[in-house]
């Protein structure tokens, strides 16, 4: 526990003090901010179960319409359709701070802003089932992109508060405890020391009285 | 500017393409892998990397890398046949780190 290194001084008893009023304020900081952000993640974490099951569902439902589509068309058709994409996704990303964690904030814009660009093809030689599997996608897509937001978001956090977690609790069960110890150590030296000099000066006096009167 | 890409089966991808996302079609998990790391070794152009559950189950190690740093989000999806709920163990993946145990009861 104690390490043997320390020497028993007042002014090491002094910055020993110090370190122990630091330590102990930095714990309590700490601990706040694990609540805080624990907070935040559960709030995300909520979202995150939510969207996650929207997605899958959308996604679940395009793709048995592409399903369809595809049964319908022959496999070339299909792939000629999609081939070339009229529509691109363009995306920004920025950075929100959540307690001195970055995490991004995505917004896109698609090239087109009219929603009947989504189709790449001539209505002519295309299925209607097809047309119906990308609006679902389109729709879907929306939510894919929060997810990917929420979830990073909650990746990043879960980082943030395992390493939070680790230093409040190396504060809380090694730093400080230790601290406290060397203090006890210290003062327990120290005091001994003044006993022993208490001592001696009362065995001098002694010495010196019985020098000075000369008794017997 | 960023972009988006997703990875996954030929059909799961196709789908995708017509929206304006680049879409790399793969025949495995290894070639996603492969995909995966030519995307991400050059320049953090991609912000969001979709990849189909099926093949993010054989290259868990390599998405696992990306869970620290800010870009890119690796975000899986079901693929063709459905979920098979990997998605969701992200999820509690998550939370058992940040809390250290499941608090969900699921």
């Amino acid at each position: 526990m104690a390490s043997t290194t320390i020497t028993p001084t007042r002014m090491v008893l002094n910055q020993l003090k110090g370190r122990l009023k630091t330590a102990r304020r930095g714990h309590k900081l700490l601990k706040d901010k694990r609540d805080e952000l624990m907070r935040q993640f559960m709030d995300v974490v909520k979202l995150n179960k939510q969207l996650r099951t929207r997605v899958e569902e959308g996604l679940t439902g395009a793709f048995a319409s592409l399903q369809v589509a595809s049964s319908i068309m022959s496999p070339e058709m299909l792939e000629q359709a999609l081939l070339y994409p009229r529509q691109s996704v363009e995306l920004d990303m920025k950075f929100r701070n959540i307690m001195s964690v970055n995490v991004p904030v995505y917004s896109f814009h698609t090239k087109n802003n009219d929603p009947s660009e989504v189709y790449p093809y001539g209505f002519a030689q295309t299925s209607g089932e097809l047309d119906d599997a990308l609006e679902k996608m389109a729709k879907v897509f929306e939510d894919m992109l929060e997810l990917a937001q929420v979830e990073k978001t909650m990746q990043l956090l879960a980082e943030e508060i395992e390493k939070t977690r680790r230093r409040v609790n190396a504060l809380e069960y090694v730093m400080i405890p230790e601290l406290e110890g060397n203090i006890k150590y210290i003062s327990m030296k120290l005091e001994e020391n003044e006993n022993s000099t208490k001592v001696r000066l009362l065995k001098v006096k002694e010495m010196v009285l019985q020098d000075a009167h000369n008794f017997k | 500017m960023y972009k988006i890409a997703v990875i996954g089966g030929r059909d799961t991808v196709m789908g995708f393409k017509a929206l304006g996302l680049e879409t790399y079609p793969a025949a495995d998990g290894a070639e996603a892998g492969r995909i995966l790391k030519q995307l991400t070794r050059e320049n953090d152009d991609y912000a969001i990397i979709y990849i189909e559950e099926n093949f993010a189950v054989q290259i868990q190690t390599e998405i696992d890398k990306f869970k620290d740093s800010p870009t890119p989000a690796i975000i899986l999806i079901p693929g063709r046949e459905g979920s098979i709920g990997l998605g969701q163990s992200a999820l509690r993946a998550a939370v058992e780190r940040a809390v250290g145990t499941n608090i969900l009861g699921d």
